[in-house]
């Protein structure tokens, strides 16, 4: 009785609780200070980049909340696994653990999209809308552009054909604060991603994914749904409140 | 006040047995997705103006607690674990508001 | 074996060297955490007298000005992440699950990696010497003087690198005890019957657990920049550098409590024991430095009074910060009231503890004087806050884990020191403390600046200086007569019985050195001070002098593993890696990867080396 057996849920602890989990609980209370720190940063620079694009020019909302949806889905999934294997029902944790990492690769893969189009943003815009105010100011910027004979501006390229308009950490602030914040959390989801997939792997050698054992498969459920939790913070903080000046 | 304490953790540990059943997990998906829904649908209502705000932090806390309570079981968890989350998670939050003060956002 | 697939056979009961590598005993980790906090103790001492020996007088030429930043960069690194914090891991890991009766920490592999990764972290900052230069921006690195346009050349990168390393080893060891001291303690021991030390651990492990990330964002910030060239803490870009500050003081000022609480958790442990009286108001204390712990996090622009913030936001900071002093003001009034009318041994340990009483209230005092922000534009950068600083981490903290090295010597070895030695060496390092560090305060409200690397001889600091570094070649003296005292006990000094001090907790209820398990039988308490009070009803079971080999037999511990040192080894390697290489920086991630799935995968009693019972 001196030390629990690997992945024993019933040792005699002081409060009753399981060690690892009680570990999980706490680092997670860690990682939020982590992210608040990135948040904080991304925050307090938010409007205050000079040139580059700005989230109005770049942010795509229908196309992020189709990942925000996959995102949340997943964590259905993922709290499914986890009902299957305490119900006993191996066949159906795995169906449902790997239909969530699948889910977490989508929507890394939206990530990896994502951040392809903004590093390639181009700006385009009618020359008759210049001074209209349906241009953000980002496209007003180049509206000299719009001489006579010219009636619209079509993608902006040095001499090399270079993107001058594109949105790299480089950038701006705001190039600089959104990658880095947005970036964290996808480094969160690829380890959660490696860890449901060694599960999921090793659920396929005998005796190792039990009912008796889930608090393997809860420990990395909750590591999940918190980067789904960070995921609905930024979201909302960054994405949706992104076209809004001052807040 | 330990003792308390420490009853109150294993009352915790009891209540763990009665996790809720499938249903109510895709209802709380459900719930998830109408809440994103209209999320994105008020953001697009122009007008609003900066009263949107509010709105769109009252409605993602709303997600945020779903998912904590529901899918990360503290609601039927022990309240040492809830009392870990909402420790960080608040003093992130304090951080956040007040590194924004001090920079001159507000 | 278990896991067929890695053909490495795990270290059954290692000996000698490979015994030390392999331990996941706390004990043993104890004593590597102590031993190499102290050598690097010693090494960040020599970098201050190199830099005493260049302020003895005016206008002196021993080191150039840029060693002379390098100096005073890596002594305050060395001193704060590398010396005061891992003597107080090792005090944790030796002390805690003895005070609690546990058999090991929560953890045993992640407490071996703790202690693989702080020794990493040290490798790393220290290796910056030979690699092209140390860090040279001071130990809060101040942005944007650490960015790549005013900072070429790696030292930065070092420091950077390897304050995160020490970060994953700290947030590693405060999940640890969080766990292991809510989570292990002996049956009866709630947590108003902890020892003191054990309480201040736990809310220090809070402290580091919270404060670590922060940190850790804002260094990943200042890396990017350096290393794929974003605009964190660049002007320029219409980046404030002022973020930095924050960042670093949200964590910084947390951060001297991780370095002040368990001292103030040894004093109130040593001073009960030779004053033969319960501490005084037990709850208070607990509570004053709950409220410590809480209040730390509402202080921290007291150190950016002079940037600029505001009147609203400096007057914030200054209430808040002479409030803070209240409960620490409560909790010397709390220690003089444990001596108040005790009969009280003044032997070494208790020494130290007054030392540390006396030591601390002074810089306690001169920190009530810049929490006043119009007071701190006078001090701010100023050797009266050199002075300040060194009153509460050497008077404070330091005078406290020299009492905890003598109070615990012989639990730890086993063996006595000798008592008139300690005597001397108290005050030899009471003196030379007081006689280098108290002149500071004259010499800083002269005026003179910190980190300048000379000055003129018009400006008359010279006798303090002088004074200074007359002081700090006592305190070197002391240090070596510690060195001496510590060393020549554990080699010869006599035997010492398990409970020399006729002491109040439940480390002493055992042999000295404790037995592998720890306790034979798992102690029940019924309240404070359990194992004094177990004396006076005298139902104490007799202190076993030496384990028989039976007793220990059934008892199952945690086997060696050296998984955790690879892991480490990978961070190693992998912190290298971004600095020169990124190639090695994917080396250094896979062989922490192999390492953390071999680790994942074994078992932590290998079910055939038990089968033998
Ligand atoms: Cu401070």
């Amino acid at each position: 009785m001196a030390t629990a057996a690997h992945g024993g849920e019933h040792e005699a602890t002081t409060t009753g609780l399981n060690h690892r989990k009680m570990l999980m609980w706490a680092f997670l209370g860690s990682d939020c200070m982590f992210f608040g720190s990135l948040i904080a940063t991304y925050l307090v620079y938010k409007g205050k980049s000079k040139g580059g694009p700005q989230p109005i020019d770049v942010f795509d909302i229908p196309v992020t909340s189709v990942s925000t949806f996959v995102l949340l889905m997943s964590s259905m999934s993922m709290v499914l696994a986890y009902s299957a294997l305490t119900r006993g029902s191996l066949k159906g944790f795995r169906i449902w653990i790997a239909s969530t990492a699948i889910m977490g690769m989508t929507f890394l893969a939206f990530q990896v999209f994502e951040f392809n189009d903004f590093v390639n943003y181009e700006v385009h815009f009618k020359c008759e809308e210049v001074g209209t105010g349906s241009l953000t100011e980002f496209e007003e910027s180049f509206s000299d552009r719009c001489v006579d004979g010219v009636d619209e501006v079509d993608g902006i390229h040095d001499s090399e054909g270079n993107n001058l308009t594109g949105l790299t950490p480089k950038t701006n602030l705001f190039g600089t604060t959104f990658f880095t914040l947005t970036g964290f959390h996808g480094a969160h989801v690829t380890l959660g991603v490696i860890w449901l997939l060694s599960i999921f792997f090793y659920s396929f050698r005998r005796g190792r994914v039990t009912p008796e054992r889930h608090l393997d498969v809860d420990l990395a459920a909750l590591y999940w749904h918190f980067v789904d939790v960070v995921w609905i913070v930024i979201f909302t903080v960054v994405y949706l409140f992104g076209v809004f000046e001052g807040f | 006040m330990s003792e308390d304490t420490q009853a109150a953790m294993q009352h915790g540990e009891r209540k763990e047995a009665a996790h809720p059943s499938p249903l109510t997990y895709v209802a709380v998906a459900m719930t998830l997705a109408v809440i994103t829904a209209i999320e994105v649908g008020i953001f697009y209502i122009t007008g609003l103006g900066h009263a949107i705000i509010p709105v769109l932090v009252i409605l993602s806390a709303g997600k945020f607690a779903l998912v904590a309570m529901f899918y990360m079981h503290l609601r039927y968890d022990a309240r040492l674990f809830s009392a870990f989350f909402a420790g960080g998670l608040a003093l992130a939050a304090a951080l956040v508001f007040a590194l924004m003060w001090l920079s001159g956002f507000f | 074996m278990t896991m067929p697939s890695l053909a490495i056979p795990r270290p059954v009961h290692p000996t000698g060297v490979w015994g030390w590598v392999t331990t996941i005993d706390h004990k043993r980790i104890g004593i590597l955490y102590g031993v190499t906090a102290f050598v690097l103790f010693v090494i960040g001492g020599v970098e201050a007298l190199v830099m005493r020996a260049q302020l003895v007088q005016a206008e002196l030429d021993v080191v150039s000005p840029e060693m002379f930043n390098q100096l005073f960069t890596m002594h305050g690194t060395t001193m704060i992440f590398l010396a005061i914090m891992p003597m107080g891991a090792a005090f944790f890991n030796y002390v805690i699950p003895l005070q609690i009766g546990a058999r090991d920490v929560a953890f045993p592999r992640l407490n071996a990696f703790s202690y693989w990764t702080f020794l990493a972290g040290a490798i790393m900052l220290n290796g910056s010497w030979f690699l092209g230069g140390a860090p040279n921006a001071g130990w809060f690195g101040y942005a944007p003087i650490t960015g790549a346009a005013y900072n070429p050349g790696h030292g930065i990168d070092f420091w950077i690198m390897s304050l995160q390393i020490l970060g994953i080893a700290s947030l590693a060891a405060a999940f640890n005890f969080i766990v292991t001291i809510l989570n292990m303690r002996a049956p009866g021991m709630t947590l108003m019957r902890m020892p003191l030390f054990t309480w201040m651990t736990l809310i220090t492990a809070f402290l580091l657990v919270l404060a670590f990330p922060v940190i850790t964002v804002a260094l990943i910030e200042l890396m990017f920049d350096r290393f794929f060239g974003t605009n964190f803490f660049v002007p320029g870009a219409g980046a404030n550098p002022i973020l930095w500050q924050h960042l670093f003081w949200v964590f910084g000022h947390p951060e001297v409590y991780i370095l002040i609480l368990p001292a103030m958790g040894i004093v109130s442990e040593v001073l009960p024991t030779f004053s033969k009286k319960p501490l005084f108001g037990y709850p208070v204390v607990v509570l004053s430095g709950l409220i410590i712990g809480f209040m730390g996090w509402m202080v921290w622009s007291h150190h950016m009074f002079t940037v600029g913030l505001g009147p609203i936001a400096n007057s914030v900071f200054t209430i808040t910060t002479m409030a803070i002093a209240v409960p620490t003001g409560i909790k010397i009034f709390n220690w003089l009231g444990t001596m108040w009318k005790g009969s009280i041994t003044f032997s070494t340990p208790m020494l130290f503890s007054l030392g540390f009483i006396t030591v601390f209230t002074i810089g306690g005092i001169s920190g009530v004087m810049h929490s006043q922000a119009a007071s701190d534009a006078q001090q701010q950068d100023t050797y009266f806050i050199v002075a300040h600083i060194h009153y509460v981490l050497f008077g404070g903290s330091i005078f406290a884990l020299i009492a905890g090295i003598y109070y615990w010597f012989p639990k730890f070895t086993g063996r006595m020191y000798d008592e008139l030695g300690g005597k001397i060496t108290f005050w030899l390092v009471f003196a030379g403390m007081n006689l280098t560090f108290f002149p500071m305060h004259f010499t800083g409200l002269d005026g003179m600046p910190r980190r300048i690397y000379t000055y003129d001889s018009a400006m008359g600091w010279e006798f303090w200086n002088l004074t200074s570094t007359a002081g700090a070649a006592l305190l070197a003296v002391g240090i070596a007569a510690l060195i001496y005292n510590v060393v020549s006990g554990w080699v010869r000094g006599k035997q010492a019985p398990g409970d020399p001090w006729d002491a109040r907790t439940l480390e002493w209820s055992m042999s000295s050195p404790p037995p592998e398990y720890n306790f034979a039988e798992i102690p029940t308490v019924t309240e404070v001070d359990d194992w004094w009070a177990s004396k006076r009803r005298k139902d104490a079971a007799p202190v076993i002098a030496g384990a028989s080999e039976d007793e220990g037999h059934s008892i199952h511990l945690p086997q060696p593993s050296y998984w955790p040192l690879v892991v480490s080894v990978g961070l190693l390697i992998g912190g290298y890696g971004l600095i020169y290489h990124y190639a090695v920086a994917a080396i250094g991630l896979a062989v922490s990867m192999v390492g953390v799935y071999a680790w994942s995968f074994e078992p932590v009693n290998d079910p055939d080396e038990g089968s033998g019972h």
